[in-house]
């Protein structure tokens, strides 16, 4: 319920900011020779409904929207969805590859950490922890460019190759991006995991499995990893969402045609109608992420169920 | 995690963000405390401490510091300076790409990260605090609206939200970039301020206040809002290093602070256009500006951490 309430306002929003902006939208979309016509304009006006109530045209353009149709780009005159679909998988791969970097790094380090609290190798860890989540993913990117790019040559420092046309290209391009935003991640994984895995490994059923003698690589990993990543598990959910401002900022840096660069391209050509689109979109996308990731929240974890 | 949203978990159940408890109340001291709490620092954590008061410093005098050259002096067009010029007695740090010199974009380049972050969280601690102590002490119809507007605006991604909030204003700027990023960040310290709000609603000398008849706004203003606003401060540390992020971040795609303006994020962009030629003139900026997102979150964490043990004097 107050899902669909933020839902829905969000989209209000969006919609009022839009068409509470100064000019008449239909010389947007028609030739400046015609603008010079008033009647035709006006005619247009009518027919296109932008005479209608306010309330009137955000009802028609909210029901548009839920059936996929945001309306046609000022800038390119295609509709909005056609340019955002095949962008979608590309962002999509970009969020998939980094999230798996993530879990595969920073989970082994975070189990690493905490089993040895207080010893060399957890120090080490925690350092480099605090440095990755100092360092902005652009400056990232760009010191992987510069080495990965312009010094060694082994990877290209910007664009984007499909996956469908060759795998091997399509892993080079998504490398470098995909590490610049991982570190953070990893760091912010990591540091979940490892204050859980401490407290965890000081409660008692750890103490007798002890007791039998298990080694201390199986309570780790089938005793206290479990109840462990609990924490990881919705963390790893909300980063998911959070990993849209990221995209952004990195699709831009390496030239990759995803959602993000549409967007700040968009905003640069004053292309309202797509600028709007896409924050719907994302905006939209972001609330139901995180809405999913408080109810898979609930569902794995049986005391906050009991709870509430 | 150049979002400020993200700094808060989602938490239904009126319950603080599991951060704002951990946080104890935060106790300024002023004079010989602040030189024992250096003393007691280990030496990572001192390093990082002399660092913020060194770039702050600077921020501030930037305009009075003797020798400091004009951050956007061009000196090769009178014939007095070369561009991409190696450190030397004359340019400490060198000069970037159209000859100006680098120390001084960086030391500008620090207010406007300053002001940025400041104006940011001035706002947050002034709107946000006041209106989640009185949403929390208010209850109602007004704390409806108010937890309202916060769950709209978590439901943005900063850069998304600002992004269309520039192109729909259709303007840039140092003032309009720190009222939009303001509208967003408001909302987790309403959070925080009405998760402790509520609970202090709860103690005993607000019973006895209401008990002897005091006044709901005396209440609010006598007993709630100053028991909620040290946890604020405390957070806004934490904010305080996303914000800086968030400017360089902003500034680095171009569409932070508009050039020629020094800024950290923009002047790593300035750079990254020579970076095959000569990748110099990026570094003092990254350097500055990774070292100071680092100072912050440790002193921060180095705070926290010391702040607990001594939360039982309470």
């Amino acid at each position: 319920m107050r899902l669909v309430a933020t839902l829905l306002f969000v989209t209000f929003v969006t919609f009022m900011a839009t068409s509470l902006l100064p000019g008449d939208p239909v010389n947007a979309l028609i030739p400046i020779e015609a603008q010079q016509d008033r009647e035709f304009v006006e005619q247009l006006r009518e027919e296109w409904g932008f005479n209608d109530p306010l309330p009137v045209r955000y009802g028609r353009w909210l029901g548009d929207a839920v059936r996929g149709d945001l309306g046609n780009s000022y800038v390119t005159g295609r509709p909005i969805i056609d340019e955002i679909t095949p962008r979608l998988p590309v962002t999509g791969e970009l969020m998939v590859v980094t999230v798996l970097l993530g879990i595969l790094i920073g989970v082994p380090l975070g189990l690493l950490s905490g089993y040895r609290e207080g010893s060399r190798a957890d120090k080490a860890v925690s350092a480099f922890a605090q440095i990755g989540l100092s360092i902005p993913n652009f400056v990232l990117g760009l010191m992987l460019i510069y080495v990965f790019a312009i010094r060694l040559r082994w990877l290209p420092a910007t664009g984007w190759t499909r996956i469908s046309d060759s795998v091997t290209g399509n892993l080079k391009t998504v490398a470098m991006p995909a590490i610049a935003l991982a570190v953070a991640e990893v760091a912010v994984y990591l540091r979940v995991l490892r204050s859980d895995i401490i407290i965890t490994l000081k409660e008692n059923y750890i103490l007798s499995a002890r007791a039998k003698g298990l080694t201390d690589r199986f309570i780790l990993f089938r005793h206290a990893l479990r109840p462990s990543s609990l924490t990881l598990t919705t963390l790893i959910g909300l980063n998911i969402a959070g990993l849209i401002t990221g995209t952004i900022v990195v699709e831009q840096l390496f030239a990759i045609p995803g959602l993000g660069r549409r967007l700040f391209s968009a905003v640069f050509q004053r292309d309202y109608m797509m600028v709007q689109g896409l924050t719907v979109l994302l905006a939209a996308a972001y609330v139901i992420i995180n809405a999913t990731v408080d109810f898979v929240y609930m569902a794995i974890d049986p005391r906050i169920r009991r709870r509430a | 995690m150049a979002d400020p949203t993200e700094l808060q978990p989602l938490q239904e159940d009126g319950q603080a963000p599991a951060l704002a408890r951990s946080l104890p109340p935060f106790r300024v001291r002023v004079g010989r405390s602040l030189w024992n709490a250096f003393r007691e620092m280990p030496w990572p954590t001192r390093v990082c401490a002399s660092w913020l008061v060194l770039i702050v410093t600077a921020a501030i005098f930037a305009d009075w510091i003797p020798g400091l050259q004009d951050p956007n002096y061009q000196g090769f067009l009178f014939g007095k300076g070369k561009t991409l010029d190696p450190p030397s007695m004359e340019h400490w740090l060198g000069t970037d790409n159209v000859s100006r010199d680098i120390l001084a974009r960086v030391v500008h380049g620090a207010r406007t990260s300053l002001i940025f972050a400041g104006g940011v969280l001035l706002c947050g601690l002034v709107f946000g605090g006041l209106l989640g102590s009185a949403a929390g002490f208010l209850r109602g119809r007004f704390e409806a609206v108010v937890m309202f507007y916060v769950d709209v605006s978590l439901a943005f991604p900063a850069l998304v939200f600002f992004l269309f909030a520039i192109t729909m204003l259709n303007r840039r700027g140092l003032g309009i970039m720190t009222v939009a990023v303001s509208l967003l960040t408001i909302a987790p310290f309403t959070r925080i301020a009405r998760a402790n709000s509520l609970s202090v609603s709860n103690r005993e000398f607000v019973t006895a206040a209401r008990a002897i008849g005091t006044s709901r706004p005396r209440i609010l203003v006598r007993e709630i809002i100053p028991n909620v606003y040290p946890t604020l401060v405390a957070y806004s540390l934490v904010v305080a290093a996303v914000l800086i992020l968030l400017e360089a971040t902003l500034s680095f795609l171009g569409i932070g602070v508009p050039i020629p303006r020094a800024s950290w994020g923009g002047d790593i962009n300035m750079g990254r256009r020579d970076i095959a030629i000569n990748v110099w003139p990026m570094i003092p900026p990254i350097f500055a500006l990774v070292m100071t997102i680092l100072s912050v979150n440790v002193v921060s964490d180095w705070l926290r951490g010391n702040a607990a043990s001594r939360s039982s004097a309470l």
